[in-house]
């Protein structure tokens, strides 16, 4: 079918191609002299082409407490954040589809804000709020960090699943006896369930990688990307950064990939 | 039809910002009916709907099922079901799932709603769909399901918002008869929404005509299209001939209006009726014959001249012009015609009708204007 649809519409002329071809190499490049540089044999310094490869970093990285300490952290991170948007997003997005009150609209872009605000400004925002609040920076200060922008990008998939949805199936669920907590489960969830579960993963991933806002807001604590971002200046065992990035590469690939697939299978 | 009224209306108003949906009607709809609600867009059929079933909230007024009165109380704990104009069936349920949602909610046991489910599928026409989903079935199909999934439950009374609004003709014609018939097996009342008149004079036992948030009349359908209370009714429900002219004289019964140029015509007495008075007589094409000779006392006697002859299968429609300029239009049977209907065109005719077949609306005086 795709291809199909492809040769209908032509082939695109040679310099378009040209100019896809350089995007993808542009792009894609560097990602491959990571993975390439996860097997080199040279430990300090990068030279091309590497000495020689081997798997043995691979074990290393395995043996390193501050690896697992970071990537722990930016797991729990992570889920405890996508958790908390999953609840708070499907709220606001229900409250806002849901109800005319006064001041919908702004409540409406005041949740879109952070998403838009640089990240710069989100992270000093933040700190003096905390600092001035006196609450410890630490892990939970990262999870409010995190959570600002993962309960937007939830919000925002249920929302527009509500609006495509309508309100006809909730008034037929509460005409047949539903009362609205049964509503919720057999009618609302399902119908949005893909639209959570799109979200949950891309808020995840966003999570996972967030540097700048985590920055203004860990403490002493060190997530994944603070640890790696660290490593740049440690020449010690530099191929276990190429490591642990691989595995970022492939943690954060899967579920965005899926997120697309769901999306669009929704929508079908 | 124990006489009880199973949803009454009174004096409901429902107002949504500037725009006021209904104003202030009072309906009594009884045990066991048939009722429609038929009227132009617009008029307000939905939100009366809506407001039975609880979606909406009267801005004025008081909704009373079984004697009832609503108040408050949320569309999941009243006693009606609603078929939706969409259907409105949950995509990610199957057909048995679908018609079982009702009773599910109700907690009964899973051996009885496998049992109501297929009696209910049975009934609607539609067994071994069970494991179908809704966007694999026909918009017909679909409508069936949704009718299942309301009867299923046997509510007291069954709201039908344009339910087969989205079927083609033929189709819908076929369960127009199938869901009357259900009614009077299921014994429910239904309150069946249409904007189309001949649906409602097929279906009901009694119809209320609406317009811009108001009912106008209601009556058996026999009442509504024989006997009109407004010109609105008489011009909405069915075809009908309006003729203008003024009261000149009243005998008893019978009054005598004057067309322009000296022509008149014969109507029963109406309240409100005075010489002098503009009005309004309105006669149905299909009581309207061709005469060759005048016709006996008690008849309305006119002449007019034929321009145009349409045939429409069943019937030939003849298009003629009064004296007064006045379009009329003369629906006959296509059977044994005295003469062939075409050759009548750009001929001179009587035409004939029976007095009681007229009836009279007022129109209003400007005074009666301005505070409309
Ligand atoms: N939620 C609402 N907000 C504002 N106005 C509304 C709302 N619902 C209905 N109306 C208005 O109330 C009036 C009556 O609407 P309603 O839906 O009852 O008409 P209807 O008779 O069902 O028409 P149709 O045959 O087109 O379905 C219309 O003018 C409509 O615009
Ligand atoms: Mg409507």
């Amino acid at each position: 079918m795709r291809s199909e649809a492809n040769e209908s519409r032509g082939r695109a002329p040679l310099s378009l191609r040209l100019a896809t071809l350089g995007v993808i190499l542009f792009l894609h490049v560097p990602m491959a002299i990571i993975f390439l540089y996860a097997f080199t044999t040279d430990d300090a310094t990068f030279s091309f082409p590497p000495p020689g490869l081997t798997f043995d970093w691979f074990g290393v990285a395995v043996h390193r407490p501050d690896v697992w300490q970071a990537l722990l952290l930016s797991l729990r991170v992570a889920l405890i954040a996508t958790l908390a948007a999953l609840v708070l997003g499907t709220l606001a997005a229900t409250a806002v589809y849901r109800s005319k009150f006064f001041g919908r609209e702004a409540i409406s872009f005041l949740l879109l804000l952070p998403l838009a605000l640089p990240g710069i400004v989100s992270g000093i925002a933040l700190r003096s709020a905390i600092g001035m609040a006196d609450f410890p920076f630490g892990f939970w200060t990262i999870v409010i960090g995190h959570a600002t922008f993962c309960i937007v990008v939830v919000y925002n998939n249920v929302l527009a699943r509500y609006r495509r949805t309508g309100r006809s199936q909730v008034e037929a669920s509460m005409d047949l006896g539903a009362d609205p907590l049964q509503t919720f489960r057999y009618v609302i969830l399902p119908a949005i369930g893909t639209a959570l579960l799109a979200g949950g993963m891309l808020a995840f991933a966003l999570s996972f990688d967030e540097i700048v806002v985590t920055t203004f807001t860990a403490g002493h604590e060190e997530t994944l990307p603070i640890w790696m971002f660290s490593q740049l200046t440690k020449p010690r065992q530099r191929p276990v950064t190429n490591v642990v990035a691989v595995f970022v590469i492939v943690l954060t690939a899967i579920p965005i990939f899926l997120a697309n697939r769901l999306t669009q299978g929704g929508s079908e | 039809m124990s006489g009880g009224n199973a949803v009454e209306l009174s004096g409901v108003t429902k107002i949504f910002g500037e725009v006021t949906a209904l104003d202030n009607i009072s309906l009594e709809i009884g045990d066991g009916e048939f009722f429609s609600l038929l009227g132009p867009s617009g008029c307000g059929k939905t939100t009366s709907l809506r407001l039975i079933a609880g979606f909406e909230m009267p801005t004025a007024g008081e909704v009373l099922i079984g004697g009832r009165a609503m108040g408050h109380i949320p569309p999941y704990q009243r006693p009606v079901n609603t078929v939706f104009q969409n259907y409105a069936l949950f995509p990610h349920m199957t057909v048995h799932e679908n018609v079982a949602f009702g009773l599910e909610m109700q907690h009964i046991s899973r051996q009885d709603i496998r049992q109501q489910v297929g009696e209910a599928l049975e009934m609607v026409r539609l067994p071994g769909m069970e494991k179908r989903r809704p966007k694999q079935l026909s918009g017909g199909q679909q409508q069936r399901v949704a009718l299942a999934r309301a009867l299923v439950n046997r509510p007291k009374v069954l709201l039908l918002d344009e339910p087969l609004g989205a079927l083609d003709l033929k189709l819908r014609k076929a369960m127009q008869l199938e869901l009357k018939m259900l009614q009077d097996k299921v014994g429910i009342t239904f309150i069946y929404v249409t904007h189309d008149q001949e649906e409602a004079l097929t279906m009901s036992d009694r119809i209320a005509v609406m317009d811009h948030g108001l009912v106008l009349q209601v009556g058996t359908p026999h009442e509504i299209y024989e006997r009109p209370a407004t010109r609105f009714v008489a011009d909405f429900i069915g075809e009908t001939n309006l003729i203008p002219g003024e009261i000149v004289a009243i005998n008893r019964e019978v009054a005598e209006v004057e067309l322009a140029r000296g022509i008149r015509l014969k109507a029963p007495m109406v309240p409100g009726a005075t010489v002098g008075r503009s009005v309004t007589l309105a006669v149905r094409p299909e009581r309207i014959s061709l005469a060759a000779a005048p016709g006996p006392e008690g008849m309305n006697l006119i002449e007019a001249s034929v321009f145009e002859v349409v045939y429409n299968g069943a019937t030939t429609s003849i298009l003629l012009r009064l004296e007064s300029g006045i379009v009329l239009t003369v629906r006959q049977p296509n059977i044994a015609f005295a003469v062939e209907p075409s050759d009548l065109r750009e001929q001179r005719v009587r035409l004939v009708w029976p007095i009681e077949a007229s009836s009279l609306f007022m129109e209003k005086t400007p005074v009666e204007q301005g505070k409309a």
